[in-house]
């Protein structure tokens, strides 16, 4: 039986209450994710990555996260509309010695068609939150929430996205809650091609969180 | 106020950007203006660049280098067999890698809409009328 591989959580010491005004601080939605990652270390590091791309990176805690299983090579961008958090993840990286790349898009818009087919390792933790409609959209903190209806507003528009952005022997990490029905998401994303594994759940709270892995059915795991 | 953290932005990500101004239809690449540049030292994966390469629109990356004045020798055209030219490879890394920008302006070539570059995060969010 193999021992599997802890990693450090990310310093977030140069994070300050008011850089939290602004970005999401890391909870226990972004540990539980960041544990997956772990979990699947051996599977990330067996994909070989060259492109990896976190897509609403808040405070970069994840891309970082995922910096330190995988190490200095993969190109490890990430988006954000929020310019503080763009910031923040650039900072996150720095202090933890991984070169995070921000780049202030809505979800991948200015990274396609160029990142067509490339990205080995995507991650979103989504605005999932059951919100009113009016209150998806904005820019600043809210943004990190505000899923709208079902907490599915932002996702749906990612989804569509997921076929054009993985590589072949892609994987894409997804945060949801049980009011996202990952279910329906698991039958929506197999239409697109991809399988679902629910690589770890957890309740925190009122929220029954669960991170769902998705890849090409076509690559066998 | 002592500015002691910079971030970058390397010209490996603005191989990946495009411009979706409302009506654009060649929107890449973006030409890029550069008022503060840095060179970095970082190190050299030579797998890494032999991979990256078929991933990047070579012409762009030339056209971006030789516009800050940073194409040095890098060959105009992927010659045969690159990836196990370490020499190639090497100034290949350089360009990508370790010339960073960290402030400019990154212009749509059919509208001249700047995208700033600020603190080294391009900055690609449209406004409303844009979109």
């Amino acid at each position: 039986m193999t021992m599997s591989e802890t990693f450090p959580t990310p310093d977030l010491s140069h994070l300050t209450a008011e850089d939290y005004d602004h970005v999401y601080e890391p909870a226990e939605d972004t540990f539980l994710l960041m544990d997956a990652l772990e979990k699947d270390a051996d599977l990330l590091r067996s994909i070989a990555p060259s492109i990896c791309l976190e897509v609403g990176c808040g405070s970069g805690a994840v891309i970082t996260f995922l910096g330190s299983i995988l190490g200095s090579q993969p190109h490890y961008l990430c988006t954000d509309l929020n310019p503080r958090a763009a910031e923040c993840a650039a900072r996150t990286g720095k202090q933890n010695n991984i070169s995070v790349h921000p780049v202030l898009t809505d979800l991948v818009s200015a990274l396609l068609p160029r990142l067509q087919n490339k990205v080995d390792v995507m991650i979103f933790n989504p605005p999932y939150v059951v919100t009113p409609t009016d209150e998806v959209g904005s820019h600043g903190i809210e943004a990190s929430w505000a899923g709208g209806v079902k907490g599915r507003e932002v996702m749906d528009r990612f989804f569509p996205l997921v076929p054009k952005l993985l590589s072949d022997h892609g994987v894409f990490y997804l945060v949801t809650i049980e009011q996202n029905d990952p279910e329906e998401i698991g039958c929506r994303m197999r239409e697109f091609g991809f399988t679902m594994d629910k690589v770890m759940s957890r309740k925190a709270g009122p929220e029954k969180l669960a991170i769902l892995r998705f890849s090409s059915c076509k690559r066998t795991m | 106020m002592l500015l002691s953290f910079r971030t970058i932005m390397r010209l490996l990500t603005h191989n990946m950007l495009t411009s979706h101004v409302k009506g654009v239809t060649n929107g890449y690449p973006l030409k890029l203006q550069a008022e503060n540049i840095k060179v970095m030292s970082v190190d050299f994966n030579p797998e890494f660049v032999a991979r990256m390469i078929p991933k990047l629109e070579w012409q762009a990356l030339i056209q971006a280098a030789e516009s800050i004045g940073h194409l040095g020798d890098l060959p105009r055209e992927l010659m045969p067999e690159y990836e196990s030219n370490e020499e190639f490879l090497k100034m290949a890394h350089h360009v990508l890698m370790e010339v960073e920008v960290i402030e400019g302006n990154l212009e749509c070539p059919e509208t001249g809409r700047k995208f700033p570059i600020k603190n080294g995060i391009p900055n690609m969010l449209l406004n409303e009328d844009e979109v």
